[in-house]
C-alpha cells in the first residue's frame, strides 16, 4: 500500500507570522522524503496542514489525485495519511496494547486487530511492554509506540515528526532500521528531522525549508552543497570556491 | 503461576468472590436488617451506586465531568409522577414505567450533548451547570411539573412492614445492571475509544475515533440509567418538588463518590456511593443542623482533591502493588536488558505483561 502525498501553495499565516508561504512539496510514493528546516521555519505547521489539524490560508493538499485539503485528521487518517508528533502524543493512562487498539480497524475484526497489534509492538520492539501504562514508558519508547499504532490502520503515508528526536543513538538506529523495512515493504514516509545524519542517510529526497518557502529540494548529497541551504542554516551566503 | 495472574491484586478469582459475596449481603440485608429506617438507607444507597456507576461510565471514562446530571435524573423522576398520575398507575406496575422514564430523560440527553459536547473540559462543566439550571427554573415555572410545590406520586399499596422491600430490590436490580453495563463498556471498543479521548481527543480523533457520536452515546446512556434512578427515586420518596429533585447538591455527591472511590474505574464509584451516602443519610438523621453533612461532604471533597486525586481504591492498588514490584524487580535484576526495553530505560514500574500499578477496576 502506497500513495504520494503532494502540498501546492500551501500558505498558513498566525496574526502577523506567516508561517508558510506558497509551501509546495512531493512525498512521492515508495519513497522517504526528508524535511528540514531552521527551528521556525513551518516544517510542523506544514503537517499539520497536510494532516487536517490546521486550516490553511491558501493551497491544496492531494493524496495520489485524490483532494484532501480542509479534511479532518480522522478523514485524513481514514483515506491513508497517518502521523507522530514531535512531542509524542500517547494515551498515557492506557496500557500499550490499549493504545495500538485505539486506531480504526479497517476491516479486521477484533481478534487480526490484536494480533496486528501485537505484531507491531514485536516489530518495534516493545512488545514486552504491552500490559505496562503508556505513560510509563520512557521518551524513546513512547516515539516507537506512536509509530507503532500509527502502522495499527495501515496507512500509505507516514509523516513521522522529529523520529529521532531526544532519542538515544541505539534507539535511532532502530527506528531508522525500522523506517527502511517499512519503505522496502512500499510505504511512503515523510519525515520531519534535524538529526542531518539520521536524515541524509535515511531519504531518498529532502525537501529544506526556510521562513515557509521551499528554498532547496532534490537528493541528499546536491541538498548537502546547495548554497541556499547553508545561508538558511548558518545565516551567512556561501562563498564560492 | 504467571506473571500477569501474580501482579493482580485482587486476583480476578478473589474479585468474583468478592462480588459475589457482595451481591449476599445486598440481597438479604432488608430481611436481615427489617428496620424502615435501615432498609430506607439501603434503597437510597443502592439507586446512588446506581447514579454514581452511570455518571462514570460518562464522565469517569471520557473525562468530561457533568454537573448537570440532575438533569436526567429530574427528567425521570417528573416523568414518573406524570406518566403514572395521568395513565392512572400504582403498586408495582409503576416500576414499568421506570425504562420509559430513562428513555425520557436518555432523549434529552441528545440535544444537551449536541450542544455541551461541542465544548471541552471547564466549558463543558459550565454549560452543564447551566442546563441544570434552566431545568430547575422550567420545573419551578411550569404547569405540568405542579410548579414550585411539585406533584405527588401514586403511594403504592405495599405491607407497611415490608414496605421498602420493594423499591430495595428494583434498586439492586438496576445497581447491578449499572455495574454489569459499566464492565461491558469498559472492556468494548466503545470503551476504549472514550477513555482514549478522555487522555487525548485531538489525538484520539486523528487516529480514526468519531469522537462526537461516542462522547453522545456515553451521556445517553448514563442519562437513561440516572432518569431511571431518579423516576425510583421519587416513587421511594413520594413527591417531586423542584429544589429536591433538580438539587445542585445531587450532582456533588455524586462526583465526590465517584472521585473518593477512583474515577474511571468500575468498584470505585460503587465504593464511594457505599461508604458516603448511608454516611451523608446517618448524618442528616442525626444532625439537627441540616448543613452539618454538607460541610463535612465539602471538606472531604477538599480532602480526596489534595490528597487522594485518583481515588481510593487506584491509590491502595498503587501501594499494594508497590512492595511485589520491588521484589520482583530485584528478581529480575540479573536479566535486566533482555526483556524487550529497547534503550535502556524501561517502564518505570509495570514488568511485561502485567497489569501496571493503579489499574484498578
Amino acid at each position: 500500500m502506497t500513495a504520494t502525498l503532494r502540498a501546492e501553495g500551501v500558505s498558513k499565516a498566525f496574526g502577523g507570522l506567516q508561517a508558510l508561504n506558497g509551501c509546495s512539496l512531493t512525498a512521492e510514493a515508495g519513497h522517504i522524503t526528508g524535511l528540514i528546516g531552521p527551528n521556525g521555519s513551518g516544517k510542523t505547521t506544514l503537517f499539520n496542514a497536510i494532516t487536517g489539524y490546521e486550516r490553511i490560508d491558501a493551497g491544496q493538499v492531494f493524496l495520489d489525485d485524490r483532494r484532501i485539503t480542509g479534511a479532518s485528521p480522522q478523514r485524513v487518517f481514514a483515506l491513508g495519511v497517518g502521523r507522530t508528533f514531535q512531542l509524542t502524543r500517547i494515551f498515557p493512562r492506557l496500557t500499550v496494547l490499549e493504545n495500538m487498539l485505539v486506531p480504526a480497524r479497517r476491516g479486521r475484526s477484533s481478534r487480526q486487530h490484536r494480533e496486528r497489534a501485537m505484531e507491531l509492538l514485536a516489530f518495534t520492539g516493545i512488545a514486552g511492554h504491552a500490559g505496562a501504562l503508556a505513560g510509563t514508558l520512557s521518551f524513546g519508547q513512547r516515539k516507537l509506540l506512536e509509530l507503532a499504532y500509527v502502522l495499527v490502520a495501515d496507512p500509505a503515508v507516514v509523516l513521522l515528526d522529529e523520529p529521532a528526536g531526544g532519542v538515544n543513538p541505539s534507539l535511532i538506529l532502530q527506528i531508522a532500521d525500522r523506517i527502511r523495512e517499512l519503505n522496502r515493504a512500499g510505504r511512503t514516509f515523510l519525515i520531519v528531522e534535524h538529526n542531518m545524519e539520521f536524515v541524509m542517510g535515511l531519504c531518498h529526497q529532502v525537501t529544506v525549508l526556510d521562513s515557509g518557502t521551499v528554498v532547496a529540494s532534490g537528493p541528499p548529497e546536491a541538498v548537502r552543497i546547495n548554497p541556499r541551504v547553508l545561508d538558511a542554516y548558518l545565516g551567512t551566503e556561501a562563498v564560492d570556491d | 503461576m504467571t506473571d500477569r495472574r501474580r501482579w493482580h491484586l485482587p486476583s480476578r478469582g478473589l474479585a468474583a468472590a468478592g462480588v459475589a459475596v457482595l451481591i449476599a449481603v445486598l440481597a438479604v440485608f432488608p430481611l436481615a436488617f427489617t428496620n424502615p429506617t435501615v432498609t430506607n438507607f439501603g434503597v437510597i444507597t443502592l439507586i446512588f451506586v446506581a447514579v454514581a456507576s452511570a455518571w462514570n461510565i460518562f464522565s469517569g471514562f471520557s473525562g468530561y465531568l457533568s454537573l448537570g446530571h440532575a438533569v436526567f435524573y429530574g427528567t425521570g423522576a417528573y416523568f414518573l409522577v406524570i406518566a403514572a398520575k395521568d395513565w392512572n398507575l400504582d403498586g408495582t406496575t409503576v416500576f414499568w414505567l421506570l425504562p420509559l422514564a430513562g428513555a425520557v430523560a436518555a432523549l434529552i440527553a441528545v440535544p444537551l450533548g449536541l450542544v455541551a459536547l461541542r465544548v471541552r473540559r471547564h466549558t463543558f462543566v459550565v454549560i452543564t451547570i447551566a442546563f441544570f439550571f434552566i431545568a430547575q427554573l422550567s420545573a419551578s415555572n411550569l404547569s405540568v411539573t405542579g410548579g414550585s410545590s411539585g406533584a405527588l406520586a401514586p403511594i403504592p399499596n405495599f405491607a407497611s412492614a415490608t414496605y421498602n422491600n420493594p423499591f430495595y430490590y428494583v434498586a439492586m436490580l438496576l445497581a447491578a445492571a449499572t455495574v454489569v453495563l459499566s464492565v461491558l463498556v469498559r472492556r468494548s471498543r466503545f470503551g476504549l475509544q472514550l477513555r482514549a479521548i478522555r487522555d487525548d481527543e485531538d489525538r484520539a480523533a486523528g487516529l480514526g475515533v468519531r469522537a462526537m457520536p461516542v462522547k453522545l452515546t456515553a451521556l445517553v446512556l448514563s442519562a437513561f440509567i440516572t432518569g431511571m434512578a431518579g423516576a425510583l427515586w421519587v416513587y421511594f420518596i413520594g413527591q417531586a418538588v423542584p429544589q429536591f429533585v433538580f438539587d445542585p447538591l445531587f450532582d456533588l455527591a455524586v462526583v465526590l463518590m465517584a472521585f473518593f472511590g477512583g474515577l474511571g474505574t468500575i468498584a470505585g464509584p460503587v465504593l464511594g456511593a457505599l461508604v458516603l451516602e448511608p454516611t451523608q443519610l446517618y448524618l442528616n438523621l442525626q444532625e439537627t443542623n441540616g448543613y452539618t453533612s454538607e460541610i463535612l461532604f465539602g471538606a472531604l471533597f477538599l480532602l480526596v482533591i489534595l490528597f487522594l486525586p485518583r481515588g481510593v481504591l487506584p491509590t491502595a492498588a498503587e501501594y499494594a502493588n508497590r512492595d511485589a514490584v520491588r521484589k520482583l524487580a530485584l528478581r529480575m535484576s540479573p536479566r535486566r536488558g533482555q526483556a524487550g526495553a529497547t534503550d535502556g530505560a524501561g517502564p518505570s514500574a509495570a514488568p511485561a505483561g502485567s497489569e501496571p500499578a493503579g489499574t484498578a477496576r
